[in-house]
């Protein structure tokens, strides 16, 4: 037998599900999950790792878009937390869709962060840049697994 | 087929329909555009995504 420095497998996940408070805590009122939004970024904004939380700066705008964007509209949100291997990860349980929306300046990023937590940043994803003209923007999420999921802690 | 445009709900017959596909290690993308007399009136994406961002924590030994 051997011991192997490591960080357990459990806490990662635990991360995801706000089990662990090393610091100073928000002080949470239900065990039911956050609500999580999803905003739309132009692609010559800056929107990056240092994003702490929603901000409309850069963000688009057009017909049909309301700034902060939409509700991830999944039950939960998102996926509930798991682990293969060493690896926690989480998916959005549904994809994000913008209906009907005019976005005639070119975006190509999207910020998913937690409304029920002013509006404190999760991630962003790039992606090819796009324009909308009265249509429909649809993103679909990758699979669910340790290898694919949106939010993974290897 | 109705499609919703810059100028209200339009049959498709009226339109010239256009395609694309994107599909890279990041994402795979379709679009769909429909133009009158060579204006765009439509364009919708779909884009599934391919690239996740993951942390790798580290500890630190004594």
């Amino acid at each position: 037998m051997a011991n192997t420095q490591a960080m357990a497998t459990s806490f990662k996940t635990e991360l995801l599900n706000g089990i662990h408070a090393l610091g100073t805590s928000v002080t949470r009122g239900a065990t039911t999950p956050d609500s999580f939004k999803a905003a739309l970024y132009l692609a010559s904004a800056t929107m990056n790792a240092a994003a702490t939380v929603y901000t409309a700066t850069g963000e688009v705008s057009g017909n049909g878009y309301t700034a902060g964007g939409v509700d991830l509209t999944g039950t939960p949100d998102w996926i509930s937390p798991a682990s293969s291997g060493t690896t926690a990860y989480t998916t959005p349980s549904a994809s994000i869709v913008y209906t009907t929306v005019t976005l005639t300046t070119a975006f190509d990023a999207v910020l998913i962060y937690n409304s029920t937590q002013g509006n404190k940043a999760v991630s962003v994803h790039t992606f090819g840049s796009q324009t909308i003209t009265a249509g429909t923007f649809t993103l679909t999420m990758p699979t669910n697994d340790s290898s694919t999921g949106l939010l993974r802690i290897a | 087929m109705l499609i919703t445009t810059t100028k209200g709900l339009m049959d498709e017959a009226l339109l010239v329909k256009k395609t694309g596909e994107i599909d890279n290690e990041d994402e795979r993308t379709t679009w769909t555009e429909y133009r009158l007399d060579g204006e765009l009136v439509h364009r919708s994406a779909h884009v599934t995504l391919k690239k996740n961002v993951s942390m790798d924590p580290q500890i630190a030994g004594f």
